[in-house]
């Protein structure tokens, strides 16, 4: 397997920049608007939401409450306000409507982290690295449900990276930062995709949610795949994309039903030959009709 | 020969290396709760200074129920609450304040309470006057200006329960022998610990201070009775028969005997 050091370059020079970066400039923009959501009311003085990732009030009317904090805290022995249970429930239904992990790809602040990392590692050719196993993150959400349970207190939230920098943002703790520089160094120099992909417990929670989600990613073009490994590269869960992208002889469906995918998209932009798209989990279409798009191209040349 | 003997035996590499992973797993998720643990253990019991929002749980129970989100410094009009840093004292995240600095004014509606979506602050607390954020305490006797003799007064002026939370105690000036001492006294049923007399102390360091419940108040010991008490609760003697003798007066000489 070559290494690919600059995934989407071909995708770029057939379809252009906007069509081959479509999905990864939608994720940061709603990050972005997430974000912005609870900043407005500190930096601009106009609140729509209250609060941080951990639980919210916006609007005065809708309570949002992470679903991970609402179990940690039953776990640590304390029985919560109505508010807190309506708005994990809300929030839980909607991942579970939705696809879990689409938490991770388009709200989390450490996403653009990790992603930026991911980057620079590709860019600096850093080799693998520890080679963690996808499942370790089960291990570590064990660990952090233990620990509330047996410290009686919501221990993690002391360290989670991502409520920590989205309270150092809004509320101006000035350590909010340090986490999310701990992680960039994490996922740079010691494991590729190290955090989201193997460590945090918030992804791991999210992927078990993600069982029933509507949004898929679907490799319905699988034929045309010409095994350039773009979408590996750029994959931060590389585990979810072989099943449904080369299972055509086995008779697996195109869907990307791993539930660690998190309907990221990138996979969809960097892909020359546009095999990936966004659907619903049942749409287990397969389209064979359209030509390579290399040959097409390829045709054109020969033609000029 | 060995090598199938040891097939034979149910030796299968891979399963042994799968248990070894899931070994190794387990130890590192071992070592990330313990890791945990000590950290949690970090943020207790709470600094002296620092006092928790109105209603806030005891303090084990406040680290099980607050979810750090903030909702409580975002409703306080005063900007009185703060969420801690690490190295603040209190658990990082967390909703504290510190009385010297920005007391709390005691809103009717309590809204920080009112915001908590988890309970860590009690919404069973609708009286303010009930809250119980911490006790103040004269913890200058000897540097008080009132305890000099002097009128400065300002703790029991400013308080909010004036009169009940604090009064003021009438005792002889020994100094002057001929002035009066007005002690400023705490009466713990009452105040709330909202940190307004610590804020207006007129000395640089502050003579009377808030400090958390268990840190400032002693506690009777359960099993101990306190015989008039029980008396009234029985409504009559709780040894009948017991004979009551006589209280000896002091007697002036030559009064009659």
């Amino acid at each position: 397997m070559s290494k690919v050091r600059n995934p989407g370059a071909e995708a770029r020079k057939l379809h252009g920049t906007l069509t081959a970066s479509r999905w990864l400039i939608a994720r940061r923009l709603s990050q972005l608007a997430f974000f912005l959501l609870f900043a407005s009311g500190p930096w601009f003085g106009v609140w729509i939401a209250k609060g941080t990732l951990s639980s919210s009030m916006t609007f005065d009317v809708l309570p949002l409450t992470d679903p991970l904090v609402f179990l940690q805290a039953l776990l640590a022995g304390h029985k919560p306000e109505m508010l807190a249970i309506l708005g994990a429930a809300i929030v839980l239904a909607a991942y579970a409507l939705i696809n879990g992990r689409v938490y991770c790809s388009w709200v989390c602040p450490i996403n653009p982290v990790t992603d930026l990392a991911a980057w620079a590692r590709r860019r600096l050719d850093i080799q693998k690295g520890w080679n963690l196993k996808p499942k370790a993150r089960y291990f570590v959400l064990a660990a952090v449900l233990a620990a509330a349970a047996l410290t009686g207190t919501i221990a993690f939230e002391l360290i989670n990276p991502i409520t920590t920098l989205y309270r150092g943002l809004l509320f101006g703790v000035s350590w909010g930062l340090l986490g999310a520089m701990l992680i960039f160094l994490f996922d740079l120099f010691v494991a590729r995709n190290g955090w989201c992909g193997h460590v945090c417990p918030v992804g791991a929670f999210y992927s078990l949610v993600n069982t029933t989600g509507l949004l898929r990613v679907s490799a319905s073009g699988r034929a045309r795949c010409d095994d350039c490994m773009d979408c590996y590269a750029v994959c931060p869960e590389m585990h979810v994309i072989s099943p449904a992208l080369k299972g055509e002889q086995a008779g697996v469906s195109p869907i990307i039903a791993n539930r660690d995918c998190t309907a990221c998209g990138r996979c969809i932009d960097v892909c020359p030959e546009q095999v990936f798209r966004f659907t619903y989990r049942f749409d287990d279409r397969v389209d064979t009709t359209t030509p390579s798009q290399k040959q097409a191209a390829g045709a054109l040349e020969n033609a000029a | 020969m060995a090598a199938a003997t040891k097939e034979t035996a149910g030796f299968d590499p891979r399963r042994r290396r799968a248990l070894k992973e899931l070994a190794s797993y387990c130890a590192g998720a071992a070592a990330i709760t313990a890791f945990l643990a000590g950290v949690s253990g970090l943020s207790r019991p709470l600094p002296a200074a620092t006092l928790r929002p109105p209603g806030a749980l005891p303090e084990p129970e406040f680290q099980s129920a607050c979810v750090r989100c903030g909702l409580c410094v975002r409703a306080c009009p005063y900007k009185t609450l703060k969420l801690a840093e690490l190295g603040d004292g209190p658990a990082a995240g967390t909703p504290y304040f510190l009385a010297r600095s920005v007391p709390c004014e005691m809103c009717d509606d309590i809204p920080c309470v009112k915001a908590c979506p988890t309970g860590a602050l009690d919404h069973a607390l609708v009286d303010i006057e009930k809250a119980r954020m911490g006790v103040a305490n004269l913890v200058g006797r000897d540097t008080c200006l009132n305890m000099q003799g002097l009128r400065c007064d300002v703790c029991y002026r400013v308080c909010p329960l004036i009169d009940k939370a604090i009064t003021l105690q009438m005792t002889h000036n020994a100094r002057t022998s001929k002035h009066a001492i007005f002690e400023p006294v705490v009466h713990p049923d009452a105040c709330t610990g909202c940190g307004k007399c610590e804020k207006a102390c007129v000395l640089e360091t502050a003579a009377i201070r808030v400090l958390p419940l268990d840190l400032a108040r002693g506690a009777h010991d359960a099993h101990y009775k306190r015989g008039w008490e029980e008396k009234k609760k029985a409504g009559q003697e709780l040894v009948p028969g017991i004979i009551d003798l006589p209280d000896r007066l002091p007697s002036l000489p030559g009064a009659p005997k």
